[in-house]
C-alpha cells in the first residue's frame, strides 16, 4: 500500500544480503548444534527483519527524527506533562561508564558510587516531598500511583479494615488514578469540583466513610489550581479513617513553597521524568519514586536503599513490604538525571523553578484570557485552563486550533482534558521557556481567534504546513494496522 | 547565583507581574494556606557549576566495577551485549529524546513510524501476530500478561514455572495481589518446568500458565509439550517470556502456539544501567489485540491519501476507560525501544541468527571446558547462553576472587533459593573471547578444586 510519496519503512528499504553490523569471528570450536538441540526448536526461518547497510540505517533514522518534534525543537506548552528543557549535563552523565555498564547483580561492594548516588537522591527526595521514607522502585507515575495504593491497601488490611475498598478520586483526574485505583484491586469513586474548580468539599463529606481507602489528589490540581482546603480535605479524609494520596504529576508548581508532607499526605509519587527533567524520550521511559509517611514505610516495595557503617546496601529483609513491583532497582538511569538536575539547582534554585513557573503560567493565562475563554479566574499555578467554547459557537473545534497551532512550528497545548472543561485547551508553559517565546506563542494564539473569526476555514482546515495533514484515525481503530507485512 | 536553565530577567519579571496586576511572585501563592507554607528553605545539597558536577559525579561513577572494566560472566536476566555506535547517536537525536508520547501525528510521525517497526521487529521475532509500543521491563510485561489472561478468561489462577526469574515471578505476584488473583507455583525438575507438576495443577479456574524460553537457568523448556498439555486439559492461555536474542536461533513461541510472548530487549541496544531503564515487550496473537495493555501505533492515511501512523485502539487505555482499563500503564519506554529498533536493524535478519548463533556456541565451549576441569555442570538440558554450576566453597568469596582476577562473576542462586546456596548461574555473550572464557574457567576450577 506504499505510495511514491509515501515515506519508506525499514522493511521496504531493505535488500537480501546487507548488513549494518560486526560481529567478532567464531573463536571456539564449533558445536554441531542438531547434536546440541532437539530439530524442533532450531529457528529454521530467520526472523524478518530489515538488511540495511549503516550508512542506510542512520538516513531512515535521521528523516525520521526530522520528522518529529521535541522541546529542542520548539515551545511545547503540553499541559500535565511538563515539557521543560532536558540537560545535557544529564546525558553525559548517564553514559559514564560507571553509571550505564554497572550490572543490577554485581556484588554492592562493586557498586558503591551507584548505590551511593541512589541513596542521596533519596535523600533529597525526603525532603523536597517532607516525606519520612522514599523508593526509588517504580518505573512511571503510573506505576507509583500503583505501589502507593498498594501500600494503602497493606496498611488498612494490617489493620483489618478490608472494608475500605473505595478510592476517591477528583472529576479532574488524569485518567491513571481511577485506572491505578482499580488495578490495585478498589473501586474508584469520583468526588465533584465545585465552581471554583476545587474538589467541592460536601461532597467529599458525603462520599467517606467506613469503605474509604484513600481520596487521590493532585495539589495543584489538574486545572493548575491549587486545593487551598487541603488541610480541611486531609481532615475529612483522615477522620473518616482513610489516607490521602498525593499524584506528584504537579510538583513543578510548589517546590520550595510547600511540600505534600506538610500538607498532610500519607503517600507520593513523582513523575522524575517531568519535574526533574527525565527526559521524556517520545513517550518514556520515566521514573516514578513512592515517598510515604512514617506509618506507612514498612510497606515501601523492596529493595529498599539503606546505609550502615558508611555502606550502601540494598535492604530486602522487609517483611511487610507490599513485594517487589519491578525487577531490580527501578530506572536508574532516570534517576541519576534526576540527581544530576537536583544537584544543578540546589534549594534555591528548585524554589525558583516554581516561581518562574507559576509567573510563566499566569501571565499567559491573563493575556490569552483576552480572547479565549477562562473558566476559573483565580490566580493559576504552573499551568491553566482555557476552554474553546467561543471559538466552537464560530465552528472552529479546539482540536482546529491545535492543528493551526502546528504550521507556526509550535506543539499544540493538551486537548479536551481536563473532561469537565468544554473544549479544553490545557497550557504549561514551564520556567524553562523565555517571555519573548510566551510572547510568540501568544500572538499566534491570538491570531488564530481573529481567523475563528474571520476566516474559520483557514483554521478548520489546518495544518498547511506539515509533512503529513489530519490522520484518518476512524479507519485506524476500525482495520487495525499494527505492523508491516509484505505486499 | 545564576541558573542557565532559567532565562527570566528582572525586567522581563516586572512586566510579567504588571500584565498579571500584582506586586509581586508571593501574591500567586496566596492560596496556599500558610500553616503549610514552607518557611525555610529546603535542606538539600547547594548546587554545583557544571563543571564541578561532572567531576563529583565522574568520581562516584569510577568507584563502581563495571562490565567495561572487567569482563562480565553475569547474566540472570541482564546481559553484556555488545551495542553498535549508531545506536546512541540515533537516540541522542533530541527530536526523539526530548518529544512526549505522539499525541500530535502531523509533527510525530518520526516517533509514531519508529514504534510501528518496533511493533513489527518484534512481532517476527516472537511469531506473534502484533506487539506492542513497549512496556516497562520482562518483568512488569510478565505480571501484565498474568493479569490479562485472567480479564481475557475471567478465571483467578496464575500457574507460574519455578524456573521463571525469580524477580519476575515476585512481581507476578504483587501485580496478581492487586486484582485478587491466585498465583500457583509449580516446581522445576532438573532445570525445567516439572510437567508432571504442571498437568496436575492445571484445572478449569487456570486463566494461565507462564513459563520462560530460554528459563531463568538458560534451559529451553519444551513448549510443544507445554501446548499439549494445555490443549488437552483446559482452555488456558500460553504465556511465554523469552530473551528475544534467542529467539535468532530457538524457534520462536509463537510457532508452538503461545498466546501471549513477552520480554525485555535489553539485549538489543540497550546499557546494563544497574537494572533498568530497559524495555519490556508484549507480543500476543491477534484474537488478544483488542486486550493488549499499554500504546500502539497503527498504519493509516491522512486526507491527501499519504500513509501515515497514529496511536489507535486507544479505547483500551487508562486515559479513555479510566477505571475500567485492564492496565493503568501511561508512559512507556519508547526511547529504549528506539535503541532497540536500531540495534535490531542493524543486526538484521542474517545478523540477529549469527549474533545469537554466537552465544549459543561460545555457551556450549563454555560448558565443556568447565566440565572438562571438574566441575559440574547440574542442569542437562539444551541451553542457550547460561549455565549452572555447583561450586565447593563459599561463592562470596569466589566472587571476590574473580573481582580480583578482572571478571564480573555469575549470579549466586542462592539469593533467592536456600537449595542453590552453592550455585552459581553462569552467562556467556559473543562479547566473551575464548581466552576470557578460558581463564575464568580455569580460575572457577581451581577456586572449587582447593
Amino acid at each position: 500500500m506504499q505510495n511514491n510519496t509515501d515515506f519508506p519503512l525499514l522493511f521496504e528499504l531493505s535488500q537480501p544480503g546487507r548488513t549494518g553490523y560486526s560481529l567478532p569471528p567464531l573463536d571456539v570450536p564449533e558445536t554441531d548444534m542438531t547434536e546440541a538441540f532437539d530439530s524442533a526448536y532450531i529457528r529454521t526461518e530467520p526472523a524478518a527483519l530489515p538488511e540495511l547497510s549503516e550508512l542506510q540505517i542512520i538516513r531512515h533514522y535521521t528523516a525520521l527524527s526530522r520528522r518529529n518534534y521535541g522541546v529542542d525543537s520548539g515551545f511545547y506548552p503540553l499541559g500535565s506533562c511538563t515539557m521543560k528543557y532536558n540537560p545535557k549535563i544529564n546525558e553525559d552523565i548517564i553514559r559514564m561508564d560507571g553509571f550505564s555498564h554497572v550490572h543490577p547483580y554485581q556484588d554492592p561492594k562493586t557498586a558503591q558510587g551507584a548505590l551511593e548516588l541512589m541513596f542521596d537522591l533519596q535523600e533529597q527526595l525526603k525532603e523536597i516531598t517532607g516525606m519520612y521514607d522514599v523508593s526509588l522502585q517504580p518505573a512511571a507515575g503510573a506505576h507509583g500511583e500503583w505501589a502507593g495504593l498498594m501500600m494503602i491497601r497493606a496498611l488498612h488490611e494490617k489493620n483489618g479494615e478490608t472494608q475500605r475498598t473505595k478510592v476517591i478520586v477528583p472529576d479532574t483526574a488524569h485518567g491513571t488514578n481511577p485506572a491505578s485505583a482499580t488495578v490495585a484491586g478498589f473501586e474508584a469513586v469520583t468526588v465533584k469540583s465545585n465552581e471554583q474548580g476545587l474538589v467541592d468539599l460536601d461532597d467529599l463529606r458525603r462520599l467517606v466513610g467506613e469503605d474509604t481507602a484513600a481520596l487521590m489528589l493532585t495539589n495543584p490540581n489538574t486545572l493548575g489550581l491549587f486545593e487551598k482546603d487541603i488541610l480541611e480535605m486531609a481532615e475529612i479524609v483522615h477522620e473518616a479513617g482513610g489516607k490521602l494520596y498525593y499524584d506528584g504529576a504537579n510538583l513543578n508548581a510548589i517546590m520550595g513553597y510547600t511540600r505534600p508532607g506538610d500538607m498532610g499526605f500519607d503517600v507520593v509519587h513523582l513523575n522524575l521524568h517531568k519535574t526533574f527533567t527525565g527526559p521524556h524520550g517520545g513517550g518514556g521511559p520515566g521514573s516514578g519514586p513512592v515517598g510515604v509517611s512514617e506509618e506507612l514505610a514498612a510497606f515501601l516495595p523492596k529493595p529498599v536503599v539503606r546505609k550502615q557503617d558508611g555502606i550502601v546496601i540494598l535492604d530486602e529483609d522487609r517483611p511487610e513490604s507490599i513485594g517487589r513491583v519491578k525487577p531490580y532497582y527501578g530506572n536508574f538511569g532516570i534517576n541519576v538525571r534526576a540527581y544530576t538536575y537536583i544537584r544543578t539547582m540546589g534549594p534555591e534554585g528548585l524554589k525558583r523553578v516554581s516561581e518562574y513557573a507559576v509567573l510563566n503560567a499566569n501571565y499567559m493565562m491573563r493575556r490569552l484570557s483576552e480572547v479565549f475563554e477562562l473558566p476559573y479566574t483565580q490566580h493559576c499555578k504552573h499551568e491553566f485552563v482555557l476552554s474553546g467554547r467561543k471559538q466552537k459557537k464560530l465552528g472552529v473545534r479546539t482540536l482546529d486550533i491545535a492543528k493551526r497551532l502546528l504550521d507556526f512550528g509550535y506543539h499544540p497545548p493538551t486537548i479536551y482534558f481536563p473532561l469537565n472543561v468544554e473544549e479544553a485547551l490545557m497550557i504549561e508553559p514551564t520556567e524553562t521557556e523565555a517571555k519573548e517565546t510566551l510572547d510568540s506563542f501568544i500572538d499566534t494564539m491570538l491570531e488564530i481567534a481573529k481567523d475563528a473569526e474571520e476566516n474559520p476555514e483557514i483554521v478548520q482546515e489546518a495544518p498547511y504546513t506539515t509533512i503529513v495533514s489530519r490522520m484518518d484515525e476512524t479507519t485506524a481503530a476500525r482495520k487495525p494496522v499494527l505492523r508491516y507485512i509484505p505486499e | 547565583m545564576d541558573f542557565r536553565y532559567l532565562p527570566m530577567t528582572e525586567q522581563d519579571k516586572k512586566d510579567m507581574l504588571q500584565t498579571i496586576g500584582v506586586k509581586d511572585t508571593e501574591a500567586l501563592f496566596a492560596d496556599i494556606p500558610d500553616a503549610v507554607r514552607l518557611k525555610e528553605p529546603l535542606q538539600i545539597k547547594e548546587p554545583k557549576s557544571e563543571g564541578e558536577l561532572k567531576a563529583e559525579l565522574a568520581a562516584l561513577a569510577n568507584q563502581n566495577v563495571t562490565m567495561k572494566t572487567h569482563a562480565s560472566f553475569l547474566g540472570a536476566g541482564v546481559y553484556d551485549h555488545y551495542i553498535p555506535s549508531i545506536v546512541d547517536h540515533v537516540i541522542s537525536r533530541s527530536e526523539f529524546y526530548t518529544a512526549y508520547t505522539p499525541y500530535q501525528p502531523e509533527i510525530s510521525q518520526g516517533e509514531l513510524q519508529a514504534i510501528f517497526e518496533f511493533q513489527t521487529m518484534i512481532a517476527e521475532l516472537t511469531g506473534m501476530d502484533v506487539a506492542n509500543s513497549s512496556m516497562y521491563d520482562g518483568g512488569t510485561a510478565l505480571a501484565e500478561a498474568a493479569t490479562l489472561s485472567a480479564g481475557h478468561t475471567k478465571k483467578k489462577k496464575i500457574i507460574v514455572s519455578e524456573a521463571v526469574h525469580p524477580e519476575s515471578r515476585q512481581v507476578i505476584d504483587s501485580y496478581c495481589r492487586g486484582q485478587h488473583l491466585e498465583v500457583v507455583t509449580i516446581p522445576h525438575k532438573d532445570g525445567v518446568t516439572d510437567l508432571e507438576a504442571l498437568q496436575e495443577a492445571i484445572d478449569e479456574e487456570t486463566a494461565s500458565v507462564i513459563v520462560q524460553y530460554p528459563n531463568f537457568f538458560g534451559q529451553v523448556e519444551a513448549l510443544a509439550d507445554i501446548r499439549t498439555i494445555l490443549d488437552t486439559q483446559s482452555k488456558a492461555m500460553m504465556v511465554v517470556s523469552s530473551n528475544p536474542l534467542a529467539l535468532g536461533f530457538l524457534t520462536p513461541p509463537g510457532n508452538f502456539g503461545a498466546d501471549i510472548v513477552v520480554g525485555d530487549t535489553q539485549v538489543f541496544g540497550i546499557p546494563a544501567q544497574f537494572g533498568g531503564p530497559h524495555c519490556g515487550y508484549f507480543a500476543s496473537s491477534s484474537k488478544l489485540m483488542r486486550k493488549l495493555p499499554g500504546r500502539l501505533v497503527g498504519q493509516t492515511k491522512d486526507e491527501e491519501g499519504r500513509r501515515g501512523f497514529v496511536l489507535t485502539l486507544q479505547a483500551r487505555e487508562q486515559h479513555i476507560r479510566r477505571d475500567k482499563a485492564t492496565s493503568n500503564i501511561c508512559s512507556n519506554q519508547a526511547l529504549n525501544a528506539l535503541a532497540s529498533s536500531v540495534a535490531m536493524s542493524a543486526l538484521g535478519k542474517q545478523g540477529l541468527a549469527d549474533m545469537a548463533y554466537l552465544n549459543v556456541q561460545k555457551a556450549q565451549y563454555m560448558k565443556k571446558q568447565l566440565e572438562a576441569h571438574g566441575l559440574e555442570v547440574v542442569f542437562q538440558h539444551s541451553f542457550f547462553n547460561e549455565i549452572v554450576i555447583k561450586v565447593n566453597g563459599d561463592i562470596h568469596t569466589l566472587q571476590d576472587h574473580l573481582v580480583a582476577q578482572g571478571f564480573i562473576g555469575g549470579y549466586h542462586l542462592g539469593r533467592t533459593d536456600d537449595r542453590m546456596k552453592d550455585h552459581m548461574l553462569i552467562a556467556v555473550t559473543e562479547q566473551r573471547t575464548k581466552e576470557q572464557i578460558d581463564t575464568f574457567v580455569r580460575e572457577v576450577a581451581a577456586f572449587h578444586a582447593k
